[in-house]
């Protein structure tokens, strides 16, 4: 805003307007009598009494003399993950797509990564962001092998650190736009078992642990299917195909999906990052087939 | 989900104006910002939409994840109570993220608003304890923590927690009190009150129940004993879980007396 005003009659009548009175009561303090009697403000070093203004330097800017506008918006982006906590371990899935709005644009990525033996991060929203956030979160984990003090980053503690960075980027005006679901095995604190964790935290930095969780377009389509699926003595095993089962639904309904999915899994034994497979679909259904003209419903 | 914004479809595209654009179908002015489909220029009504990218939303840094909070207090105890359910747009993403915190063992907060807000707010308040207790070797008493929690909203005026917290407890006399507070640290003392999506429903019950306000005449104010005081915040929050779709799920219920704080649970209905 105050860019394109620079150095116009009316930005420097709009100078004119600041209190005097305040640049001199900077100038006159003591301590700053030496140094330059300077105010910055808004990313714009007003000089008193000269008039005359400067950018800032310590204040980024963009080429174009506005202050810097963030990504505030997603551009690559990837839909749902879908991922359910199973009594011997974690499920997670995700289909293989990143979009550019309603491009299938790169068909072959994966939105799932390994973060420790014990834990894989898996994200919908933007993709650039994710990879950002990977590099964040493998520093983190690089970090604390570094010690060899024989213990690793948790799966709670990077779900507490990914919240961290989210809400503090948030603060910032400046949102990794994702959607990041934490699934991991937690060891116990003396001897214990490990136990399953599975936790989510999004773009404004909510993060809660649950036993069931699906982002994007799965949070209607997939939550309701994982929360029926449920129950406390719930295997991976068959964790696995009801996570397959409803990244096929998405892939029915959801018009940001491929049929190609990738399934991750972590138990006891560390994280199997699963291949990428393609969905079986079936298109021959009689009301898929008929639609509307059907005649029993209006469609399908 | 919006009603039909076909436009949606080439929001990749470059900008054409209102009156070149070609005409689609707008049925409703319904906006749902939770919606990932949904065409995000509804926040700048004046000027040109700005091109926003194939994904066509603008950041909003504050969401409300609903939630009712509760607090009454007696004369030697105070109730304060809250609901688990975690609400976004039409979703409930989790059934079970508490929003209760005990503080001390003579007062809990129960928080709602933005979800993470609340947990870095409750976070910073657990720090200022310890740090309190560690520097004077006792608990921070009720009122002091009434009023540093006001000034910690307000230390964030221009950039508030979306957080509507009440605080209850007992003082240094063993009175039972509650406190209310909204984003920015204004805040009242009181014997009850709500706060959060349900504050409507449950105001006017706790106001007629607990202080006999608009009450008929010929009735008697009569001390609030704890036992009755419990059944009455149950039923009101099952009487706002019936109503209010961001209340729900389970009801976490603190009892705070001279002897500590007890946490019970109890369920709501969950759709």
């Amino acid at each position: 805003m105050l860019g394109e005003l620079e150095g116009t009659v009316v930005f420097r009548e709009l100078l004119a307007l600041f209190p005097t009175s305040w640049l001199e009561r900077i100038s006159s303090h003591p301590s700053s009598e030496a140094a330059e009697k300077t105010v910055t403000m808004s990313g714009f070093k007003l000089t008193s009494g000269s008039g005359r203004f400067e950018r800032d330097a310590n204040v980024q800017s963009s080429a174009s003399g506005e202050p810097i506008r963030h990504t505030q918006r997603p551009m690559v982006t990837g839909s749902s993950v879908i991922a359910m906590r199973c009594v011997d371990g974690v499920v997670i899935g995700a289909d293989t797509l990143a979009s550019y709005g309603s491009m299938a644009r790169f068909r072959k990525i994966s939105r799932l990564h390994k973060a420790t033996d014990m834990c894989v991060v898996g994200a919908g929203g933007d993709l650039s962001d994710f990879q950002q956030l990977t590099t964040m979160v493998d520093k983190e984990t690089n970090r604390d092998y570094c010690f060899n003090d024989g213990h690793g980053l948790s799966p709670k503690a990077i779900h507490q650190y990914v919240a961290r960075v989210m809400y503090n980027r948030r603060n910032k005006m400046d949102p990794l736009w994702n959607y990041v679901v934490i699934a991991g095995m937690q060891n116990g604190d003396d001897g214990e078992e490990a136990k399953p964790v599975l936790g989510l935290v999004d773009l404004v930095g909510t993060h809660f642990e649950s036993e069931v969780i699906a982002t994007g377009f799965g949070e209607y389509l997939g939550l309701p299917l994982l929360r029926k699926a449920y129950r406390e003595d719930i295997t991976v095993a068959e964790g696995k195909k009801v996570v397959e089962q409803i990244m096929k639904v998405l892939f029915y309904r959801d018009a940001r999906t491929i049929d190609r999915v990738q399934i991750a899994t972590v138990t006891k034994d560390g994280v199997d990052m699963g291949e990428p497979f393609k969905l079986e679909t079936e298109w021959s259904y009689k009301a898929f087939v008929d639609g509307a003209r059907a005649g029993d419903m209006s469609t399908w | 989900m919006s009603v039909l914004r076909p436009n949606a479809s080439v929001m990749g595209l470059p900008y054409t104006a209102p009156g070149n654009a070609p005409r689609g179908f707008t049925l409703g002015e319904h906006v749902d910002p939770e919606d990932p489909l949904e065409v995000g220029n509804s926040s700048n009504p004046h000027g040109k939409p700005r091109a926003i990218g194939p994904m066509g939303r603008r950041f909003q840094p504050y969401k409300n994840n609903g939630g009712t909070v509760v607090a009454v207090s007696g004369k030697d105890y105070s109730v304060i109570a809250s609901d688990t359910r975690l609400g976004s747009g039409y979703s409930v993403p989790s059934r079970n993220v508490s929003r209760i915190i005990k503080l001390t063992d003579k007062c809990v907060l129960a928080s709602s608003g933005m979800q993470s807000d609340i947990a870095v707010l409750h976070k910073v308040l657990r720090i200022r304890l310890t740090q309190y207790q560690y520097a004077h070797h006792q608990e921070m008493s009720l009122t002091a923590i009434s009023q540093m929690l006001s000034t910690m909203l307000y230390y964030r005026r221009f950039q508030p927690y979306y957080t509507f917290n009440v605080l209850g407890g007992i003082d240094a006399e063993g009175h039972g009190w509650s406190y209310s507070y909204d984003a920015i640290g204004s805040h009242e003392k009181v014997r009850a009150v709500c706060s959060g999506t349900g504050q409507n429903l449950l105001q006017p019950i706790l106001d007629n129940q607990v202080e006999f306000r608009q009450t008929a005449p010929e009735k008697k104010p009569e001390e609030l004993s704890l036992e009755p005081c419990v059944e009455l915040v149950k039923d009101a929050f099952t009487s706002a879980g019936e109503r209010d779709i961001y209340t729900g799920d389970i009801v976490e219920l603190a009892k705070v007396t001279a002897k500590g704080v007890e946490i019970e649970k109890f369920e709501l209905r969950s759709d």
